[in-house]
This record gives structure tokens, C-alpha cells and sequence, in this order.
């Protein structure tokens, strides 16, 4: 069986579905969360070099690059976010996170 | 000329904030806390060094027309430097008044203007991409600025999982645009869209909306912002209401009628529904709430809603009015954050609006500004607010949504309840206990009350320039 451009199109969504409910259906530790994010990411960078290699155009290679970095810097920033949330609540489940209610 | 030179000077503006911002990080790390007050106002410096920049720089495309310098992108591009320069003076003052001073406040702000400067000026989706996280990541920071306490780093975690979430999400419908359209850019895009907008670009397109309408706060992606308007510290608020606002609408607006110029009736559907939407949940949200900042975020849901309503019409006219409504927008939601940091009682910020009561013996002048732009937010004729609703709902009743016009104009009836509330509780009702208002802070004042009187008297001289400079911004950008 050749692998063509909607199998990897079809992991890419998996993964993404996957990412997305790990978000919202996760009630355990926000660490999952972000493990999440990052999941979502990976899938879009599926997609992208899929589509690239598919189209022939470099653009999409390009992108999943800058994605990558992104994805780096957002973990330093959500991580850095997650440790002052961890100082003040000494804890880091999902159900904590809701001193604001409304 | 060569080509990377004309590039680096259409891209001043940013190259020049990117680079002063780490000058500034720099002179921060090796001065130390004390430097505060100097980072600050070497910022602003630059933020308006940036504006200058912006406004006699040169128009055109830059880097194979993935940097658009057109008078859209320059005209947001003023309104974005200039509110992140108001953002950082009154951030200053507050961060000595609560001893919590630290340079890094004026240089992420900085740092998100870059951002926001490049989502002004985005051609092609990685521009856009990059513009978002970059001033994403700088404002998931500013959130949790007050990190010893509970409810910032709270509303600063919670801004971060659903910012990444809705950036994830926008990312996809990306990669879908891209697949099916061949082409990052949007020029590109809009010529392939003309042809065929078959299944998979218009599922691209609605993840991106939904992301886009994430980072505006448009119902029904606006979980994050009760939230985050109550949990993040009042001048960091004040910023987030204003030009990140501005920096993605004009974003949409770009994107939808430049990228998806013949798709038109596919996407105002979404648009208008997702108006329609914050429409009801920023009226009736609103409704029962005790906490000042968690008010206003309503109030900018609803906001975002008229907003949307001028970019659905699609037509100059909507540009036009989305940016004249935009401007209005972010003085009034300026002067609202200024009243509430120029206020403070039994030392003590203001966070209720039963704290509010008998403002009028205390503070008469301040009450006065806070009636005005309340009333501009409802819309009363002739005050601010009443024009901006007044060239989106003219804008949409002439491309045809003159029934969305209307839900906006009962949406905004039901949020007069709220705003009428605020001035209520200020001439009318008694504090329950005995209360002294403290001496109030210079800068938020002036802007108080600059900002009220915008509103009411200079509004109407305003509009005589404010028209033509719109009406110019908006020239080009239609669909058809």
C-alpha cells in the first residue's frame, strides 16, 4: 500500500482530536495540558509537511520550522507561568485553577 | 536601493521597537530594579519614535510580500504604539505605588507592540502566525505579572492554556489553507479562492476565524476573559482591552477581505453569527456582575461584537467604520481603566462596584468623567460611543445585515442596565460604612478625565479629522 497524502492528512487530525480533548477532557494536572499543546502543534507540523512535500512548494517546510520554535517558546513561557501558579496554590491539578468563578 | 534595504525600511517600526526592546532589557538587566522609571519612559520614547516611524515611513510590500506596509496597517499601527505607550504609563505609576516596580513590565510591552505591529502588517500566513505568538507570549507573561499572588498567576495560566489552544486551532485551519489553496499568501489564496472555495479551504478558513475570534474575545471563544480581566493587575488589563483588540481585528479584516475577497458570503455568515453571539452574552453576562474589571469584560465582548458587525459587511464603508469604532473604542476603554487606577478608598484598589458609592462627595470631577464615558458606552448620542455604533450599524444596514444592526442596537439597551448601575451606585447611593478616598495618582487622572473629555466635547471636532483618516485607511480594502 502506498502511503499518500490523506494518510498523513488523517494522522495529522487524529493527533489534533487528540490534542484537543486532552485540553478539555483532562481533569487531572495541568502538565497533561501542556503535553496537549504541544500534541496540537505536532499535528499542524504534520500537516504542513505533508501538504509541502504534496505541493512541492518549500512555504510549508518553512512554516512547521517557525512552528517548532514557537512550540519551544511557548513551553518556556507556560512552564514559567505553571511554577508561579505552583508557589502560590502548591498544587498543580486542573480543579484548583478556579479561585474566579462567574 | 537593494532589495533588503527598502525591506528593513518598510519594517522600521518593528526592527526599531525589536531592537530597542532588548537595548532596553539590556539597560534593565545590568541597572537593576532602580531603573524602572528610566525603562519606562525610554519605552514610551519609543513607542512614539515607532508611531513617527510608522506615519512618514514609506508603503509597499517587503520581504516577497510577507510584510504589508499599506495605510490599513499604518493606521492600526499608530492606534497600537500609541495605546501601548498609554498602557505603559499607567502600568508605571501603579508599579510604585505598590512597590512591586520591575523593569520587565515596560519591556514586554514593548515586545508585544512588535508582535502586534507585524499582525497589523501581515501578508502571508506564517507573518501572521508569528505576529500573534509574539505578542501572545509577551501578554501570557504581563497576565501573571503579580506573581506572588494567587488570582493573577491563576488568570495568567488560564490565559495561556486557551491562548495556546485557540493558536493551535487557528495554526490547523492554516495548514488546511495552505493544502487546499497552495499558497501562504493571502493575495495567493484569494485568487485560488475566487476559483473554487471548495470544502477544505472554507474548513480552514472557520479554524481560523475560531482562532482569530479567541484572541478578540468574541463570544462563544470568550471564556478566558471574565477571567483574566478580573485576575490580572488593572493596568495590564487596560492594555489587553485595547490594542491587542486592534491588532487582531484589523487582522480579520485582512485576511477575511484580502485572502477570502470571493468567499465573502461564506465567511460573513460566521462573522455575523459570532456577532450575534457576543452580542447576547456580553449583554446578558454583564448583567450580574459585582466585579468591576469582570463588567468590562463583558463590555468588551459586546464591543467586539460591533466590531465584527463592520468587517462582516465586508465593504470599505465596514473597514472604515470597524477602524472609526476601534479608535472610539480604545480611548473610552482607556478612560474606564484609568478611573478604576486613579481611585482607591481606605487604601484599598477599587474592585466592586458597591465600591463606587457616594463617589460624587469624594471625587466629583472623577465621577462626572466616569458618567461621561459610561454614557458613551451605552451609546448616547452625541458622545463617542454613539458614533462608533453609529458608522458599523450604518455600514452593516448598507451591505444588506440591517437585521444584525438591530440585535446590536437591543444588545446594547440591555447592557445600558450595567453601565447605568455604575452611575447609580456613584450620585445616588450612600457607602455602608464610613470611607476616605486617597489622594489619586496624577497620570491616571489626566487620562481620566482627558479620555471623558474626549468622549463628550472633543469627540464632535474629532470626527471632522478622524473620518478622512479612516476613510483613507480603509481605501482598497473591500470586497469585489
Amino acid at each position: 500500500m502506498e502511503i499518500a497524502l490523506a494518510h498523513y492528512l488523517a494522522v495529522g487530525a487524529m493527533l489534533f482530536t487528540i490534542g484537543v480533548f486532552g485540553i478539555f477532557v483532562n481533569r487531572k494536572n495541568i502538565i497533561v495540558i501542556l503535553m496537549s499543546i504541544e500534541m496540537i502543534l505536532l499535528a499542524v507540523n504534520i500537516n504542513f509537511v505533508a501538504f509541502s512535500r504534496y505541493l512541492g512548494n518549500v512555504e510549508g517546510q518553512l512554516m512547521a520550522i517557525f512552528v517548532l520554535t514557537v512550540a519551544a517558546a511557548e513551553a518556556a513561557v507556560g512552564l514559567a507561568i505553571l511554577v508561579t501558579f505552583f508557589r502560590n496554590r502548591g498544587d498543580i491539578a486542573v480543579d484548583d485553577a478556579s479561585v474566579m468563578k462567574g | 536601493m537593494t532589495d533588503l534595504s527598502s525591506a528593513l525600511q518598510l519594517a522600521a517600526p518593528e526592527v526599531t521597537l525589536a531592537v530597542g526592546g532588548l537595548v532596553l532589557l539590556m539597560i534593565g538587566a545590568f541597572a537593576g530594579e532602580k531603573a524602572t522609571r528610566l525603562v519606562s519612559g525610554l519605552s514610551v520614547l519609543l513607542l512614539l519614535v515607532a508611531t513617527a516611524l510608522t506615519v512618514t515611513g514609506p508603503l509597499g510590500l517587503a520581504f516577497g510580500g510577507t510584510y504589508i506596509a499599506d495605510p490599513l496597517s499604518v493606521y492600526g499601527k499608530a492606534l497600537i504604539f500609541l495605546s501601548s505607550a498609554v498602557a505603559i504609563i499607567l502600568g508605571d505609576g501603579w508599579m510604585h505605588r505598590n512597590k512591586i516596580a520591575k523593569f520587565e513590565y515596560p519591556v514586554l510591552i514593548v515586545l508585544a507592540s512588535v508582535g502586534m505591529g507585524m499582525m497589523a502588517s501581515s501578508g502571508d500566513l506564517i507573518s501572521l502566525y508569528i505576529g500573534i505568538e509574539m505578542h501572545s507570549l509577551a501578554l501570557y507573561v504581563l497576565a501573571a505579572y503579580r506573581r506572588d499572588s494567587l488570582v493573577a498567576s491563576e488568570a495568567g495560566l488560564k490565559y495561556f492554556v486557551l491562548g495556546a489552544l485557540s493558536s493551535g486551532i487557528l495554526l490547523y485551519g492554516a495548514s488546511l489553507i495552505y493544502g487546499f489553496a497552495g499558497s501562504m499568501k493571502f493575495d495567493e489564496i484569494a485568487a485560488f479562492a475566487s476559483n473554487n472555495p471548495g470544502p477544505g479551504l472554507i474548513f480552514g478558513m472557520v479554524f481560523l476565524i475560531a482562532g482569530l475570534a479567541f484572541k478578540v474575545s468574541a463570544a462563544p471563544f470568550h471564556m478566558w476573559t471574565p477571567d483574566v480581566y478580573q485576575g490580572a493587575p488593572t493596568p495590564v488589563v487596560a492594555l489587553f482591552a485595547t490594542a491587542p483588540k486592534v491588532a487582531a481585528m484589523i487582522l480579520i479584516a485582512r485576511v477575511l477581505i484580502d485572502g477570502f475577497n470571493l468567499a465573502h458570503f461564506q465567511w460573513a455568515q460566521v462573522i455575523i453569527l459570532i456577532s450575534l453571539i457576543s452580542f447576547a452574552v456580553g449583554a446578558f453576562g454583564g448583567l450580574m456582575q459585582k466585579d468591576i474589571q469582570r463588567l468590562l469584560a463583558y463590555s468588551s465582548i459586546i464591543n467586539i461584537g460591533y466590531a465584527l458587525l463592520g468587517v462582516a459587511a465586508g465593504t470599505e464603508l465596514g473597514v472604515q467604520a470597524m477602524l472609526m469604532f476601534m479608535t472610539l473604542y480604545v480611548i473610552d476603554q482607556f478612560g474606564f481603566f484609568a478611573v478604576l487606577l486613579s481611585l482607591s478608598r481606605n487604601g484599598r484598589p477599587i474592585r466592586n462596584i458597591s465600591d463606587l458609592a457616594g463617589l460624587k462627595q469624594d471625587r466629583p470631577v472623577t465621577a462626572i468623567a466616569l458618567t461621561i464615558l459610561s454614557l458613551s458606552a451605552v451609546g448616547i448620542p452625541p458622545l463617542s460611543g454613539f458614533w462608533g455604533k453609529f458608522y458599523v450599524f450604518g455600514a452593516a444596514a448598507d451591505a444588506g445585515y440591517w437585521m444584525a444592526g438591530v440585535a446590536g442596537l437591543v444588545a446594547s439597551v440591555v447592557a445600558a442596565f450595567y453601565y447605568l448601575r455604575l452611575i447609580k451606585m456613584m450620585w445616588f447611593d450612600a457607602p455602608a460604612t464610613e470611607v476616605k478616598t486617597d489622594k489619586a495618582p496624577l497620570e491616571a487622572q489626566w487620562i481620566a478625565w482627558a479620555a471623558a473629555a474626549f468622549a463628550f466635547p472633543v469627540v464632535i471636532v474629532a470626527l471632522a479629522w478622524l473620518e478622512p483618516l479612516t476613510k483613507a485607511a480603509a481605501a482598497g480594502v473591500g470586497v469585489g
